[in-house]
C-alpha cells in the first residue's frame, strides 16, 4: 500500500509549473503594454483629436479626473449586477431543486426557462422598463440572462449522482431531505459553481443591457448609462474610461468566482486538485 | 435508479437462517431475465460465495437481498435485527463520497439514522481501527490507494454492526497482493465478528479460499448450477492457499463453472 499523501509529487508539480505560470502572467502583460504603446504612438504621430480616438494617456487622465462621477456609476452597476447575480443564483438553484423533486414541475416549466433564455434580453428590456420600476427592471434583466446557466448546471449536477452511492443512501433508509443535503447537493456542487462562474459575467451583461435601454429612456446613472450619455456628448475619452471600468469589473467578478470555486473544491474535485494524481 | 425497498413476501426466515430466497426471479424492464428462479438459504454466521460469469445475476441477487430492488416473483426473507441496521453492503467500487473525509464517509450510515454524535464518533473510530485505517481518518478518498479505499468501504459497512454483510466483487479491481491481504483481513473479521457474509465474485480461487460454501451460478438467467462445501481447517491462512486440498477444491469448482462459460457468447 502506498503512502496516502504524495507530497513529493505535489512539490515536483509546483516546481515544474512555476516557469509556466510566470509565462502565463508575463505574456499577456507584454501584449497589453505593447498594444497600449502602439495606440499612444499612432494617436500622437497622426495627431488624432480626442473626440475621434483618445490616446490611452488621455483615457487614464479622464478616469482620474472624472473619478467622482465614474466611481458612483461603477457602484450603481456593481450593485445591480450583484442583485441580479444573487437572484439568479438563488432562483436557478431553487428551481433546479424543485425540478429534481418533481418531474411534473420540470416538464411544465422547463420550456419557459429555455424561452426566457433564448429571447434576446435587449429586446425584453424595454418592455420590462414599462411594467416595472426602473431599478427592479434592471435587476430583472440581469437575472433573466444569468439564471439559466445556474439552473441547467445545477440540474445536470443533481442528475449526476453516483448510482451506487444513491443505492447506499437507500439501503440506510435516508430521507429525501438527507439524500438532498448529504448526497445530491455535494455531488452537484462542482456543477453549481461552474454555473455561477458563467452567471457572474452574464449578470454584468444583463445589467449593462438594461442600463442602456433605461438610459435611452432618460434616467439612470450606471456605467452603461455613462457610456451612452458620453456618446451623445461626444465625450469619447469618458466612454473609454467607463468601458475600461466595466471590463475591470467583469474580470474581478470572474476571478472572485473562480477563486471561490477553487477554494471550495480543492480538497476533492479533479478540476481543482493537482493534475498528476 | 433502484426501485424502492419493497420486498415482496418479506418475512422472517426459518430459525437459524439469515437469508432465505424462494423461487426468486428478476426480469428487468427491458425484458432481460437476469435471475432465477433461485432458491437459496444462508445460515446465520455462514460465509457463502456466489460464483459465476459476468452478467449471471450474482449482483442482482445481492441487490434483491439488500432490498435495493424488488424481485419480479418469489420471496426474499432476511432476518430482522432489533435496531434495523441489519445489512452492510460493500460495492465493487469503493463508492465513497469524494467530498467527505474518511471519517465522514464511515460516519454516513450513523448520520443517516441519527445516532448521537459522541456515540457515532466512538463507533467510527472502532470501525476504522478494525480495518487498520485509524491514522487516515482525516484523509480524503482521492489521497488513498485502491486497497485503502476498499477498507474504508468495509469500515462503513461494519460501522452499523450489521448481522449480514453483502459484498459485490469488492476486491475485483485490486492487485493480487492487496487482494490476498484483504482476503485474510476479511476472514479475520468474519471469525471475530461472527457475521453472515454473502460474497459475490468471479474468482474461483477467491471463493474457495474464503467460503464455507461456494455456490456456482449458471449463465443468465442465473440459477444455482452446483454447490460445494469447503471443509478446511480453521483458521485458514496462507498455508491453505498452497495446500493440495485447496488446489483440489479449485479444480472441482472450476469444472462446475465451465458449463456457464460455454455457448455462443464465450469471451
Amino acid at each position: 500500500m502506498s503512502a496516502p499523501l504524495s507530497a513529493p509529487a505535489a512539490a515536483r508539480q509546483t516546481h515544474g509549473s512555476r516557469p509556466l505560470l510566470l509565462l502565463r502572467i508575463l505574456l499577456p502583460v507584454i501584449v497589453l503594454t505593447a498594444g497600449i504603446a502602439a495606440w499612444e504612438f499612432v494617436v500622437r504621430v497622426n495627431e488624432i483629436p480626442p473626440y475621434v480616438l483618445p490616446a490611452p494617456s488621455v483615457v487614464f487622465q479622464t478616469l482620474v479626473g472624472d473619478w467622482a462621477v465614474l466611481s458612483g456609476s461603477l457602484l450603481t452597476t456593481l450593485s445591480t449586477t450583484l442583485q441580479g447575480f444573487l437572484a439568479a443564483a438563488v432562483g436557478g438553484i431553487v428551481l433546479a431543486l424543485l425540478f429534481n423533486q418533481s418531474k411534473w414541475l420540470e416538464y411544465s416549466l422547463f420550456p419557459y426557462a429555455v424561452i426566457l433564455q433564448v429571447t434576446p434580453v435587449i429586446a425584453i428590456a424595454p418592455l420590462l422598463l414599462i411594467y416595472l420600476p426602473q431599478q427592479t427592471a434592471v435587476v430583472a434583466c440581469a437575472w433573466i440572462v444569468a439564471f439559466f446557466p445556474v439552473l441547467s448546471n445545477t440540474t445536470l449536477g443533481l442528475n449526476s449522482v453516483d448510482r451506487n452511492l444513491a443505492g447506499l443512501f437507500q439501503l440506510y433508509g435516508a430521507s429525501r431531505l438527507q439524500t438532498l443535503a448529504y448526497l445530491k447537493l455535494p455531488a452537484a456542487l462542482p456543477y453549481i459553481l461552474g454555473g455561477l462562474r458563467i452567471a457572474g459575467g452574464l449578470s454584468l451583461i444583463g445589467a449593462v443591457v438594461a442600463e442602456i435601454a433605461a438610459g435611452s429612456a432618460g434616467a439612470g446613472s450606471g456605467l452603461a448609462y455613462r457610456i451612452a450619455e458620453s456618446g451623445y456628448r461626444l465625450n469619447i475619452p469618458r466612454m473609454f474610461a467607463a468601458l475600461l471600468l466595466l471590463s475591470a469589473a467583469g474580470i474581478v467578478i470572474y476571478a472572485l468566482l473562480a477563486l471561490t470555486s477553487h477554494l471550495v473544491l480543492r480538497r476533492w474535485h479533479e478540476s481543482a486538485t493537482g493534475k498528476d494524481n | 435508479m433502484a426501485e424502492p425497498a419493497a420486498h415482496s413476501g418479506l418475512g422472517i426466515p426459518r430459525a437459524g437462517l439469515a437469508v432465505s430466497l424462494r423461487g426468486v426471479t428478476k426480469v428487468y424492464d427491458n425484458g432481460v431475465a437476469a435471475l432465477g428462479p433461485l432458491d437459496l438459504d444462508v445460515r446465520k454466521g455462514e460465509f457463502v460465495s456466489l460464483l459465476g460469469p459476468s452478467g449471471c445475476g450474482k449482483s442482482t441477487a445481492l441487490r434483491l437481498i439488500a432490498g435495493l430492488s424488488a424481485p419480479t416473483s418469489g420471496s426474499v426473507s432476511v432476518v430482522q435485527a432489533s435496531d434495523g441496521a441489519r445489512i452492510g453492503f460493500v460495492f465493487q467500487e469503493p463508492t465513497l463520497m469524494p467530498w467527505a473525509s474518511v471519517r465522514e464517509n464511515v460516519r454516513l450510515p450513523l448520520k443517516l439514522s441519527r445516532v448521537p454524535a459522541a456515540q457515532a464518533a466512538m463507533r467510527v473510530g472502532a470501525a476504522l481501527a478494525r480495518v487498520g485505517l485509524a491514522d487516515f481518518a482525516d484523509a480524503f478518498p482521492r489521497e488513498l490507494s485502491g486497497g485503502m479505499k476498499m477498507r474504508v468501504s468495509l469500515a462503513r459497512a461494519l460501522v452499523t454492526d450489521p448481522d449480514i454483510l453483502l459484498m459485490d466483487e469488492p476486491f475485483a479491481a485490486l492487485d493480487e497482493i492487496t487482494r490476498f491481504r484483504l482476503n485474510n483481513d476479511l476472514l479475520a473479521l468474519w471469525r471475530s465478528l461472527n457475521k453472515t457474509v454473502i460474497f459475490v465474485t468471479h474468482s474461483v480461487f477467491e471463493s474457495v479460499y474464503l467460503s464455507q460454501r461456494v455456490i456456482v451460478m449458471t449463465a443468465r438467467p442465473g440459477r444455482i448450477g452446483a454447490e460445494f462445501r469447503i471443509e478446511a481447517p480453521e483458521p485458514r491462512a496462507e498455508e491453505f492457499r498452497t495446500s493440495a486440498d485447496y488446489a483440489g477444491y479449485c479444480r472441482r469448482v472450476s469444472g462446475a463453472l465451465a458449463p456457464s462459460y460455454q455457448g455462443p457468447s464465450v469471451r
